[in-house]
């Protein structure tokens, strides 16, 4: 048994957990006021690294293991969810199924972009009537001579329109029980961006709808085999499940941190009220809560790293870990009082931000029927 | 340009700082980190070697440990490390630190020497312009804005009234402010390849130098608390009396 970081897992920590505090902790509030998507962050993360930290090196990146992914999710996330999604996003589902499925003529053309940060991809499978039900894709591509041409809608779409989107993978249905992924590039015509949503939290964090009215692309956007699709992104959303579960362990530290200089700090009745039960056993089970679910998100990365089965694992770290986020972000605000329900409060924005959490990558109720299945349970 | 960038491990200032009660010196935990001031230096270092194809190398004199504040270095681009190591360095004063890394300079081969001002721990602030003696080449003190020419290099140096610029012919030692450069941050990669770059450990010993303390600290007092301060009461004309009280201590 090994419960340590290595020295460079460790270095990596040090090193997102100060830029994050310099550089984004300062705007993050400006940000969420004004729903404003920072492209020059984002370029700056780049320039670090962050979203080359999985990919091989021929593409830019270093090579390295998952878990430090996941160290670097968890590091943005708890001062700013925002930019932690555009992190987990960009690698997970942006650079991740091109990096897995892509030919080497897709990999020149989109990666050393994508891997350097100067630019994003969204993965588009959920549409208006079909999200866990993912089957259930309705947007159509159809081969007319060398092109596809493709119709249909997309919901909901993390970094698929802002100014450095460079493309946005799509799950399009190729024939009557075919589903496959296509490569469309952002500013193909027939391709159109919906106006961003307006959003209870990510605020910081680019989501839009996407309409496609006989919008071409060429033969050779198929991103891996036809009719493969259904297996992409199934395999795509098990890595997600632990990088999803990243940005919750941020939640929780940061609602943990932030509680527990306030019971100290904040008095009443002339005592701070950390001295009271009520107050100091919330902070207790936040401190259970965190340890917990940073064990199962790194026990789950160290599985994945190691080559080993993780699907239940991280279904499992993805279910606990978004869940306690919810609840220590609702107790973190009761600790604050009425200066936790003010917007400029960071546990307020976690509060908002958390929720999303449970529903993103696989509903709570999905993990559990993963998780059923996984007990071999008779469940449909 | 061959660069030396002295650069201190430290404990961790967030933490607080212990003394042993016997020698009154600061108890060093096993992972100590990268004292703030030397990322300065660092960063001006690497900012003259990208400008001349020079190469940066790191000295520093601390128990070995876990070496988590030299890997923070070498991740930002130093390209190697000279770490000097024995019990017999233990509770070094001042003195003996310069004659330590002065020999290890010398004995590496340099063309610039950067240090920082002064520490965060210790702060005597006299090590580099110990080692320009020991050395026997210029010392550049309170140094921003550094510029390697033909041969020379060229600072601002800090005074309290404004800067001079001071231009000395190499080899030379060089102390930067704090403010000198935002250090860069180490890049993912910076970190990954931080740990295939040689780090050499050689000893008081190897070097030549006997480690004779000349210090020896008698007795440590907590700071006195802060008195509190003046109250002015604006009555309209307050101003009148701040400004009398900042004449009074020589601010204005
Ligand atoms: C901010 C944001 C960003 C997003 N980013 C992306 C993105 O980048 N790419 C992308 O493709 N999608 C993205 N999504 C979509 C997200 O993945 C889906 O919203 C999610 O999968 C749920 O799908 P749905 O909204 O259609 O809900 P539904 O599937 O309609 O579910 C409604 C409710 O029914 C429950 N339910 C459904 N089926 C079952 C069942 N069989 N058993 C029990 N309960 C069930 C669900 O758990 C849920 O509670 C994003 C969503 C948001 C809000
Ligand atoms: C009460 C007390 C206890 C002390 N205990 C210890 C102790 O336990 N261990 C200990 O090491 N020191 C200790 N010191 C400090 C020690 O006496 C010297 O001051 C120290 O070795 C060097 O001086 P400085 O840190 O003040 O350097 P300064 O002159 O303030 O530093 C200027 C620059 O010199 C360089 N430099 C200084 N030291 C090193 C180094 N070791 N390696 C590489 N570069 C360096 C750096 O670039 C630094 O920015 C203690 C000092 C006091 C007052």
């Amino acid at each position: 048994m090994e419960f340590d970081f290595t020295d460079e897992q460790t270095a990596v920590r040090a090193m997102v957990r100060e830029f994050a505090q310099n550089r984004i902790a300062p705007q993050a509030e400006q940000w969420d006021m004004d729903h404003h998507f920072p492209v020059d962050i984002v370029t700056e993360m780049g320039e670090l690294g962050l979203f080359g930290i999985t990919a091989d090196e021929e593409w830019g990146g270093a090579g390295a293991d998952f878990t430090s992914l996941c160290i670097a999710i968890e590091e943005l996330g708890r001062v700013d969810q925002s930019m932690a999604i555009t992190l987990e996003a960009g690698v997970g589902l942006g650079i991740n199924p091109i990096h897995e499925f892509g030919s080497d003529e897709q990999k020149q053309q989109w990666l050393p972009d994508l891997v350097a940060g100067r630019t994003l991809a969204g993965f588009g499978l959920t549409e208006p009537d079909a999200g866990s039900d993912a089957g259930a894709t309705a947007t159509r591509a159809e081969l007319d001579g060398d092109e596809w041409v493709i119709n249909g809608s997309k919901a909901f779409i993390t970094n698929s329109g802002a100014t450095n989107t460079s493309l946005v993978t799509i799950t399009a249905r190729t024939g009557p029980d075919e589903i496959s992924t296509i490569i469309v590039p952002s500013g193909t015509e027939g391709f159109i961006v919906e106006p961003a949503y307006r959003k209870m939290g990510w605020h910081a964090s680019d989501t839009h709808g996407l309409t496609f009215v006989d919008a071409r692309v060429p033969k050779e956007n198929l991103l891996g085999e036809r009719g493969r699709g259904f297996h992409q992104f199934l395999s795509t959303l098990d890595d997600g499940r632990i990088a999803i579960a990243a940005l919750a362990v941020g939640v929780l530290q940061a609602c943990l941190d932030e509680s527990l200089a306030y019971a100290k700090e904040r008095t009443s009745f002339g005592k701070p009220i950390g001295s009271y039960q009520a107050i100091a056993f919330k902070i207790a089970d936040l401190q259970m809560m965190t340890e917990a679910a940073r064990l199962l998100v790194y026990r789950a990365a160290w599985l994945k790293d190691t080559g080993k089965q993780f699907k239940q694992e991280a279904a499992i770290a993805k279910l606990y870990a978004t869940e306690s986020a919810v609840s220590a972000t609702r107790e973190a605000t009761q600790i604050f009082g009425g200066y936790g329900f003010m917007d400029e409060t960071l546990v307020a924005r976690h509060y908002r931000d958390a929720k999303i959490l449970e529903i993103g990558e696989g509903t709570s109720e999905v993990q559990r029927l993963v998780i059923s299945r996984g007990l071999g349970l008779p469940i449909r | 340009m061959n660069i030396a960038v002295c650069v201190k491990q430290i404990p961790d200032p967030a933490t607080p700082y212990e003394l042993d009660a016997e020698n009154h010196w600061v108890i060093r935990p096993n992972d100590q980190v990268l004292d703030d001031t030397d990322r300065v230096g660092v960063e001006v270092g690497l900012q003259l070697a990208e400008a001349t194809e020079g190469t940066v190398t790191l000295f520093s004199m601390s128990p070995s440990g876990s070496l988590q504040g030299i890997r923070q270095a070498l991740a930002m681009g130093a390209d190697k490390a000279v770490l000097i190591d024995d019990e017999s360095l233990k509770g070094s004063d001042a003195l003996t630190t310069a004659r330590i890394l002065s020999a290890a300079v010398k004995r590496e081969g340099y063309d610039l020497v950067i240090t920082g001002t002064e520490s965060t721990d210790g702060f005597t602030g006299v090590v580099p312009q110990m080692m320009s003696e020991i050395l026997d080449v210029p010392c550049l003190s309170f140094a921003r804005n550094v510029e390697a020419g033909d041969g020379t290099v060229t600072i601002e140096r800090q005074t309290t009234t404004g800067y001079e610029t001071v231009t000395s012919a190499l080899p030379a030692v060089l102390a930067v402010t704090a403010g000198a450069e935002e250090p860069r941050y180490p890049t993912f990669k910076g970190i990954m390849q931080a740990k295939s770059k040689p780090v050499d450990t050689t000893t008081a010993a190897e070097l030549g130098v006997d480690p004779v303390s000349s210090q020896t600290i008698t007795a440590v007092d907590p700071v006195a608390a802060r008195a509190a301060g003046d109250v002015v009461e604006d009555d309209g004309e307050a101003y009148l009396k701040i400004v009398e009280l900042l004449e009074q201590v020589k601010v204005i």
